[in-house]
């Protein structure tokens, strides 16, 4: 830190990372288009080897980037100003996850209050109910859908009430750790932040014990009509979202008891990851509202 | 690898110019440099958005079928509409945003230069991805730019996926153009640049950029929604599940409106730079565009089923979308008074851009006028999906935004290139376009309001004069762009030398730094009073 009035706000020169990354993001795109439609209709192609070139070209991408942002930011390059604009893109960032999941919620929310009701005939939709399905009751859970395909809705309690006391219980845990990187005591770090990615990674762990359960013994399916498409879009892209959240903070962990980054002042990596964290588990508290208790 | 990169960083930092060759555009982190190739992509995708209206167009010039089978024709629509939207117009924008916010706002560059490269780069791929699509066996995507369900899911071809992937891209792409855009003006003001002394321009891109932000993920939500209805059997768009094809267009529609804010707010941003300066006097009311910029995109959160008055929403929802329609003109009403207030005992003068902004702010009324029309809900029951709609939108994004975003590229190119235009050419593109673009979507109102219906490869033949006329227009208009083409060229390879100023009311932080604007600027950030 120097003491000019007005800290230079670093720019970066050029960087080869951006371009490679929008290689990695055509492969993925561009493969995973072409791949779904080879399973559809059985055919092989090069789809899926496209697609994991994809993403092997990201992670490389990825690893290559940050490796070079931490590298500038241990040299000391970074000034507060930019260190503020990394918080404030996170920050934007995790809006826009919020949106993305309100997306779901929404259709959620519109099969219940709306679609659902109107195709057992509430409001003024006697005759559509008459007509087009007569024998469908409106209820939730959709546990028979209109054209009649019956499942089993997941109940609340069990694993998914595990699976919220984990989840809860990691977000204190790395409050926790955060707290202790504040105050500099780092055992108080590594050990809060070892057991968050633990929990971590039990609650994916006991996801799919629930989705193969639901798959096998219950004929729960993303198929399985609109109460299935909801359970299993919105607790699948949390569940990939945990999976980041996971991986982010182990990476932390490493830096932390490998290279022993970041200090009390200077730790925005950290913080991202732990806002991230803390991003998940709200959104897991909503879906265990609205989508298995309600 | 890193530790060269990282010396490689510090030692290029130190140098001022630009490095050369291809590699200097694909490697850039320099925001003139993102900002150029932002708005050669979008005239590249004007083009061939534009050639694709040819093509509809040309089938369109008389009635009957001619030239292309319907199917294509459907392609052509489909594709024009989300190439013209999220490649030409959004675009050029992130364009003008990435050129003209660091240097009006005093900021060294954008807050996150690396991402800023990776938010233009993917943009070429995801078109090309959606291009190809067009050579797939069965065709490309053929349900309109809107993709409504059923017509995207139970009925479409294989090149779905394509367009849902290029669509999850562009959408990235503007999230992250979005988040940087915010970022630099919440963060990178100089001192003293506080947020009510922001020019207008970066004011409405800091809410278009919120907009962006709040309603691309949703659309994201949208397209992953219709990939696993056609491909992983779920059913959010069909009532055999309990689903509904509605939804769709509510969860559409919800990212829809706020969209084509997206694409008018930066307009008004940039009339209202443009219009003081050759009026040679101070903005109008400064602080009641702000406000009513803000209420314009909060407003448009509350207003998306105006587009569905017609798939038998219950009446109290139509009338809450019609009233808070109608409510928008208020916001709007004050901008287009407040533009023509600052005009009012002006001294005006009539270069290029000025005209542009002048035509904008009489042929975006008459767009918002009809957009007026199709908000009252009984009256849209007969204009819904009619030319008239046509008409309305072409008014508002191609006099609106099209016209909007040419006036900034007069008004800011000999900025960025040093020299001044050739005036002579530049009035010929401008009358040129503003002839044949009121022939062209004009007369759609009548065809409109007669009842022909919009998609369509054939019609009846009482409409068969006007459309021979439309079309006309049409390729007159289409041709006349070729013109602008031919002034930027002449204005990069040179001509009479831009004063730093450039015109003589312009007034702000980019007019005070010398023509052409030096590869980095602001490096320390100036003074404001």
């Amino acid at each position: 830190m120097n003491n000019n009035e007005y800290e230079k706000y670093y720019v970066p020169a050029q960087s080869p990372w951006p371009i490679v990354g929008a290689i990695g993001l055509f492969c993925i795109a561009f493969g995973a288009g072409n791949y779904v439609n080879d399973v559809k209709n059985e055919v092989t192609g090069f789809g899926g080897y496209l697609l994991l070139a994809g993403i092997a070209i990201i992670i490389f991408m990825l690893v290559g980037w940050f490796r070079n942002v931490i590298d500038e930011s241990m040299a000391g390059m970074y000034s507060k100003q930019l260190d503020r604009s990394f918080r404030q893109g996170m920050s934007w960032f995790i809006f826009s996850e919020v949106m993305f999941f309100c997306a779901f919620f929404g259709a959620l929310l519109y099969a219940r209050v709306f679609s659902i009701p109107w195709l057992g005939g509430a409001s003024n939709n006697a005759m559509t109910h008459e007509v087009l399905w007569p024998a469908f009751e409106a209820i939730w859970p959709l546990t028979t859908t209109p054209s009649g395909q019956v499942t089993e809705a997941m109940g609340w309690n069990g694993l998914p009430l595990i699976n919220t006391i984990i989840l809860l219980v990691s977000s204190v845990t790395c409050h926790f750790a955060h707290v202790g990187l504040e105050q500099d005591k780092r055992k108080q770090l590594k050990w809060g932040l070892g057991i968050t990615v633990l929990l971590g990674v039990i609650f994916l762990f006991l996801q799919v014990e629930e989705y193969t359960h639901a798959y096998q013994e219950m004929g729960l399916m993303l198929s399985s009509g609109m109460y299935g498409n909801t359970f299993y879009l919105l607790t699948g892209f949390h569940g990939l979202h945990v999976t980041l959240g996971t991986i982010m903070l182990f990476i932390m962990f490493l830096r932390i008891v490998i290279k022993d980054h970041f200090t009390p002042e200077n730790h925005f990596g950290f913080q991202a990851a732990s806002w991230y964290w803390h991003f998940v588990d709200v959104v897991w508290v909503c879906l265990f509202i609205f989508v298995y208790i309600m | 690898m890193s530790t060269t990169n990282l010396n490689a960083d510090n030692h290029a930092e130190e140098h001022h110019g630009a490095p050369s060759g291809i590699m200097r555009w694909l490697l850039t982190t320099n925001h003139k440099d993102i900002g150029s190739l932002y708005l050669l992509f979008s005239l590249l995708m004007f083009f061939i958005g534009g050639g694709m209206a040819m093509v509809i167009r040309a089938e369109l010039f008389q009635p009957g079928l001619q030239i292309v089978e319907p199917d294509f024709f459907n392609q052509m629509t489909t594709v024009h509409g989300l190439i013209m939207v999220f490649g030409a117009v959004m675009p050029a924008f992130v364009g003008l945003a990435n050129w003209m916010v660091p240097m009006m706002i005093g900021a060294p560059d954008m807050a996150l230069p690396r991402m800023n490269n990776w938010s233009f780069w993917i943009l070429p791929f995801a078109f090309l991805i959606l291009l190809m699509s067009l050579f797939m066996e069965g065709g490309g995507p053929n349900f309109g730019w809107t993709f409504y369900a059923p017509l995207s899911t139970t009925y479409s071809n294989d090149s779905t996926a394509l367009f849902v992937f290029s669509v999850h891209i562009m959408g990235i792409s503007s999230i992250m153009g979005a988040i940087n855009v915010i970022v630099t003006i919440f963060n990178l003001r100089a001192p003293g640049m506080t947020f009510m002394k922001m020019p207008l321009f970066v004011w409405t891109w800091l809410i278009t950029a919120f907009l962006l932000i709040a309603v691309m993920p949703v659309l994201a939500g949208a397209v992953t929604m219709v990939l696993t209805d056609k491909y992983f059997l779920t059913s959010f768009f069909s009532a055999a599940g309990g689903g509904d094809p509605v939804m769709f267009q509510h969860i559409f529609w919800f990212f829809g409106h706020p969209e084509v804010y997206i694409m008018i707010l930066p307009a008004f941003g940039i009339i209202s730079q443009i219009v003081p300066t050759f009026s040679r006097k101070k903005l109008f009311g400064y602080s009641s565009m702000v406000y009513a910029t803000a209420s314009i995109a909060l407003l448009s959160f509350v207003v998306w089923a105006h587009h569905m008055f017609t798939t038998g929403m219950p009446l109290a929802g139509e009338l809450f979308f019609m009233y808070c329609t109608m409510l928008i003109s208020v916001p709007t009403g004050v901008k287009v008074f407040n533009w023509v207030a600052t005009m009012w005992r002006g001294s005006l003068t009539f270069e290029v851009p000025m005209m542009f902004s002048i035509a904008f702010i009489v042929l975006f009324t008459i767009g918002g006028f009809s957009g007026l029309m199709l908000a009252i809900t009984p009256a849209d029951f007969q204009y819904h999906d009619t030319y008239f709609v046509v008409a309305h939108f072409h008014y508002v994004l191609v006099t609106g935004a099209i016209f909007s975003i040419m006036a900034g590229a007069y008004y800011w190119l000999p900025k960025w290139t040093g020299y001044m235009f050739d005036e002579k050419l530049a009035k010929a593109h401008f009358w040129l376009s503003l002839v044949s673009v009121n022939v062209l979507f004009f007369p759609m109102h009548f065809v409109g309001l007669a009842g022909m219906p919009r998609r369509i490869p054939d019609y009846a033949t009482q409409f068969a004069d006007f459309n021979a006329v439309i079309s006309i227009g049409g390729f007159a208009f289409g041709l006349s762009q070729l013109l602008f083409v031919a002034v930027v060229y002449k204005c990069i390879k040179g001509g009479e030398k831009a004063t730093d100023q450039v015109w003589e009311g312009a007034e702000g932080l980019e007019w005070e730094v010398p023509s052409p604007a030096p590869y980095h600027t602001f490096e320390t950030p100036p003074d404001i009073k």
